[in-house]
């Protein structure tokens, strides 16, 4: 691989709230408009339900509750993220996705003590790049 | 050589030749006299050989070469067929398999089998030491042996004018590159004449695995004393000794064999040799097999789950196909999809056909099951095997291998009496256990009987009441079914000597929870004394079937139809309640009432409905009624899994698209009832 890469870290930018977070775009499938969610009863509370993505039945979580952030607010820009980690694949519903972006490695620092009112456990560094601070997720943590 | 591309057809064949291996090796030791089932093991055990070796998987060829001079040992009447070598030839098998195995896992066929090898050889020379004195006759008298094959080729060079001689070539002990002396000294021989047997054999030759002296025939037309001279020639050759085969009329029953004779088609002496064709005269004896064979292509399984995904996605577009055709109604369009429905059910049968393997292949490892447990328990134990042909998907046969090597085991162990005690009962001293499969309806049945001791219902009935597996009140009112299926409860064994094969208690509940999870079900009927049937019920196929789509509230719910008796609209008034328990009378049962809305926390409102939908669904002989708001309609669906993040949801069993392109839930009504 080339120096940028090794020296970069590519991810999806996403909304959530008043607050960008970002994924590794390797962990990302594709970006779907919200479409009908068939809720599963007797699952935790931010599994929304399963989607029918192109013929795989695929489950949804809602971050903003797996966040325990505001109550729901769907809109236009409302997006569907299919992300995936070992051999699940899981959408998360985010209020938008906006970027692709290289984030330089050593524009990645460690959590620091007091981030917002979310839990630190979601959370691998935060990256600033210009007057943007993006927030990095691990998808272990928010699939567990 | 890159091997790896014929990776995929050598684990294929080996198991093939293992499988007829397995098979005529019972046969063999039903009917020990028949030489022609030994050939057939011979054969498959040769090319098994033939197959490893090029494949690089050295124990594993050379565990079936020891395993073929003991076969050829018995094919040539050396060795007569007793149960310790039956043992033996079938441990070794086993060995075989379990590399094979091992091999398919990705491994590189390794194992340690220097024991059995041992054992092989043992027999191999065991029977041969008893004439050994015979081997070490005076010099300048025939060593080898030959058979009736190789002597007929001597008599008749004899015939032309050639003569026969054996050359017995020494080494020197310091010899570093024997092989390469081998081929040296193989070389000059094959300028003066033909070789047509060497002992050791060529092949051993080749590895280098004798001491300093090998023997030679050689048909030639040259003298005794210029071949001494040639061969000495080569370097390291210590003595050479030629001796002229004289008559060969001598019997051949007194010939032993420490090597196994070698096989005309297995001989690859370095040189080229035109070897006469002994195979040829083999398959004179062979009785005509596989008379029947059916024209037949190996297709790698990817390709139809392949083939079966997207026909999936067909059925998905057809029932969106149908619902918008009966929404335009127009009459074409109408036609059009009608017969398109109809072509891709015809499609449908075709293709979940391709995926239907014979139970056979699960089936057939049992036999050799059965031997060994009876040699294990020292019991009798008969297998019957009844409708082997039977088919399966392979996606459920794929898993029912273990549940039904346990229940054999289990039918073996606690169901089959000792010989005695059989005997006492007047019952005939071998046991049978009975394994039959056969389809009825959609469902494959799978039944395995014993006519062993039968279960005792009251010790049953202590035992789950001492572990708590049952109360005191539940018990009374229970079935003798139900009973008996206290014994697949976890953390329920009824033996009172803990064996090795069943009885750890935690085998039944595993095999109940594995037929469960593959959407069928298992029963125990049993009758103290006389013995049990444990039959298995399961789904002819797992990947598309027909269902109920009811909707509750704004959700809809796919109802397996495998599970539905009938659907009923009831008035409210003709609800009872049985403690606690909305229960209705339903054709004159007792039917208990469950409102999917609540078990599915449905959000709804308060409405007032004279009426309630209700679908009664069954497990076993038990029902229940499933309240919902209306009835949609009967459909095929492709059942598809939530994924692995909701790997296990409470009553959902999967899920599928529906004609909308929405998500439907499948209603698993076996967790429903209890």
């Amino acid at each position: 691989m080339s120096e940028v890469t090794a020296s970069a870290v590519k991810v999806i930018a996403f909304q959530l709230v008043d607050k960008e977070y970002a994924l590794p775009v390797e962990q990302v499938y594709s970006i779907e408009k919200l479409m009908h969610i068939t809720r599963v009863p007797g699952t935790v509370p931010f599994v929304k339900g399963v989607i029918n993505l192109r013929g795989v039945v695929t489950p949804i979580i809602d971050l903003r509750s797996r966040f325990g952030l505001s109550d729901e607010r769907v809109d236009d820009s409302t997006r569907i993220i299919i992300a995936a980690l070992d051999d699940m694949e899981v959408g998360l519903i985010v209020d938008g996705a906006n970027d692709v972006l290289d984030i330089p490695t050593d524009a990645i620092e460690p959590q620091p003590e007091v981030v917002g009112s979310l839990g630190d456990e979601y959370i691998t560094g935060v990256a600033k790049l210009d007057k943007r601070l993006l927030i990095m997720l691990s998808l272990q943590k928010i699939f567990n | 050589m890159d091997t790896s591309q014929y990776l995929e057809i050598f684990i294929d064949e080996s198991k093939e030749h293992l499988q007829a291996m397995n098979e005529h090796l019972l046969q063999l030791e039903k009917d020990p006299e028949n030489l022609s089932i030994v050939n057939e093991v011979f054969r498959s055990a040769h090319t098994l050989k033939g197959m490893s070796a090029t494949m690089g998987y050295e124990d594993l060829a050379n565990l079936t070469h020891k395993l073929e001079n003991v076969l050829d040992a018995i094919r040539n009447q050396q060795i007569s067929v007793t149960l310790d070598i039956m043992d033996t030839v079938f441990s070794s098998v086993d060995d075989l398999e379990a590399m094979v195995e091992d091999i398919s896992a990705g491994g590189e066929g390794k194992r340690n089998v220097e024991a059995i090898v041992q054992k092989l050889l043992v027999i191999e020379q065991g029977e041969a030491a008893a004439a050994l004195d015979v081997l070490d006759k005076p010099a300048g008298e025939t060593i080898l042996h030959y058979d009736e094959f190789e002597r007929t080729v001597i008599d008749q060079s004899k015939e032309q004018g050639f003569s026969c001689v054996e050359i017995n070539v020494s080494l020197r002990a310091d010899c570093v590159l024997k092989a390469a002396r081998v081929f040296m000294v193989f070389e000059v021989l094959e300028k003066c004449g033909e070789v047509i047997k060497t002992v050791p054999s060529s092949e051993q030759l080749e590895e280098e695995k004798f001491d300093e002296t090998f023997t030679v025939t050689l048909i030639t037309k040259e003298t005794a004393a210029d071949l001494q001279e040639k061969v000495k020639k080569v370097s390291e050759v210590e003595q050479v000794n030629v001796t002229e085969v004289g008559s060969l009329d001598e019997p051949e029953q007194h010939q032993p064999a420490t090597e196994a004779v070698v096989q005309a088609a297995e001989v690859s002496v370095p040189a080229a040799i035109e070897q006469p064709k002994q195979p040829e005269a083999k398959k004179e004896e062979d009785k005509p097999k596989n008379a029947v064979s059916n024209k037949t292509i190996r297709v790698n399984i990817e390709r139809l789950d392949i083939l079966m995904n997207l026909f999936e996605e067909l059925v998905i577009d057809r029932g969106r196909l149908e619902s918008i055709s009966s929404e335009l109604n127009h009459t074409e369009l109408n036609e059009t999809v009608e017969r398109m429905s109809r072509i891709s059910g015809d499609l449908q049968n075709i293709i979940l056909n391709m995926r239907m393997v014979p139970v056979e292949t699960v089936f057939n490892r049992f036999p050799k099951l059965v031997r060994q447990l009876s040699r294990d328990l020292n019991k009798q134990i008969h297998l019957d095997i009844i409708g082997a042909e039977t088919e399966l998907d392979r996606t459920v046969i794929d898993e029912i291998g273990d549940p039904l090597v346990h229940l054999i085991r289990n039918a073996g162990d606690h169901g089959i009496e000792m010989p005695e005690d059989r005997l006492a009962k007047g019952k005939p001293a071998e046991g049978t256990i009975k394994l039959k499969a056969y389809h009825s309806g959609n469902h494959v049945f799978i039944e395995i009987e014993d006519d062993g001791a039968g279960i005792n219902k009251d010790r049953v009935l202590k035992k789950a009441l001492d572990k708590g597996i049952v109360t005191q009140e539940q018990s009374l009112g229970m079935t003798d079914r139900q009973i008996f299926e206290l014994i697949m409860a976890s953390g329920f064994s009824t033996a009172e000597v803990i064996s090795d094969l069943s009885g750890r208690g935690v085998g039944l509940d595993v095999v109940k929870t594995t037929i469960e999870s593959l959407g069928g079900s298992i029963t125990i009927d049993s009758v103290e004394g006389s013995g049990s049937i444990f039959s298995i019920q399961l789904p002819l196929t797992l990947s598309i079937i027909s269902v109920m789509l009811v909707e509750v509230e704004k959700e809809k719910y796919a109802v397996p139809l495998s599970s539905i008796i009938e659907t009923a609209i009831v008035k409210k008034e003709e609800v009872l309640n049985a403690h606690n328990q909305q229960v209705i009378d339903f054709r004159g049962k007792v039917v208990p009432l469950l409102f999917l809305k609540d078990i599915f926390s449905v959000p709804h409102q308060e409405e007032d409905d004279r009426f309630y939908s209700i679908v009664i669904v069954r497990k076993g002989d038990k029902m229940a009624g499933l309240v919902v708001d209306s009835f949609i309609g009967q459909q095929e669906v492709v059942l598809k899994s939530l994924g692995n993040y909701l790997s296990s949801v409470f009553a959902i069993s999967g899920a599928t698209i529906l004609g909308d392109g929405q998500v439907a839930l499948i209603v698993d009504c076996n967790a429903l009832i209890k």
